[in-house]
């Protein structure tokens, strides 16, 4: 199996892309429904990563 | 409680198979119920999920009781590993347990293995739906 390093950035893009792909999924009855919440989950999710790294950037001085 | 009987659950040997396949294959529940695209996301997302996991040499948890929080994040590990089915019996069989490293690398590796797992639930709780006809 080969070896995988992954930055804090790659690693969390990749989480909030196949979580979002299976949130969008489950939760909506049309395919249309499904592809909008799925890239509205992962913008949310980019929107956190960006926050959070930027408040932990700011908070640590 | 079912007060309504257009709630009440259908017979087990209508869903059973449904989600038992849905746990052991992720999407698999989909796929039998001829919903292949959606079976198809659902086990390239699990299936990513899991294998990148793996890459990351991300460890996969034992059950281990203790303290609160060892058992919480030891059980809910191991109990969140075993939902990915397959995947999970598979990297136990063939060694691919990890040692439980520092590292950040190593640690999301464990998160994406715990998620993958946490994903089939949502998974299988849709193939559910989907069967006992709360879903199209």
């Amino acid at each position: 199996m080969p070896k995988m390093t992954l930055s804090h950035f790659e690693a969390s893009l990749l989480f909030a892309l196949f979580t979002s792909i299976v949130l969008g999924i489950i939760t909506k009855r049309t395919d249309r429904e499904r592809i909008r919440y799925a890239v509205y989950c992962f913008g949310y999710f980019l929107v956190a990563i960006f926050g959070l790294s930027w408040l932990m950037y700011l908070g640590h001085g | 409680m079912a007060d309504n009987p257009n709630d009440a659950l259908p017979p087990a040997s209508k869903w059973a198979p449904v989600v038992a396949f849905a746990w052991l294959i992720p999407g698999g529940g989909h796929f039998l119920m001829k919903r292949p695209a959606r079976g198809g996301l659902l086990l390239a997302s699990v299936a990513a999920m899991f294998l990148l996991g793996l890459m990351m040499r991300g460890a996969l948890f034992q059950w281990q009781t203790g303290d609160i929080l060892t058992t919480v994040i030891y059980c809910g590990g191991f109990i969140a590993n075993l939902f990915s089915g397959l995947f999970y019996l598979l990297a136990r069989a063939l060694g691919y347990n990890q040692p439980d490293v520092a590292g950040h690398v190593h640690d999301y590796g464990t998160k994406f293995l715990v998620a993958a797992g946490l994903l089939n639930i949502l998974a299988m709780v849709d193939a559910f739906e989907i069967a006992t006809g709360k879903k199209e």
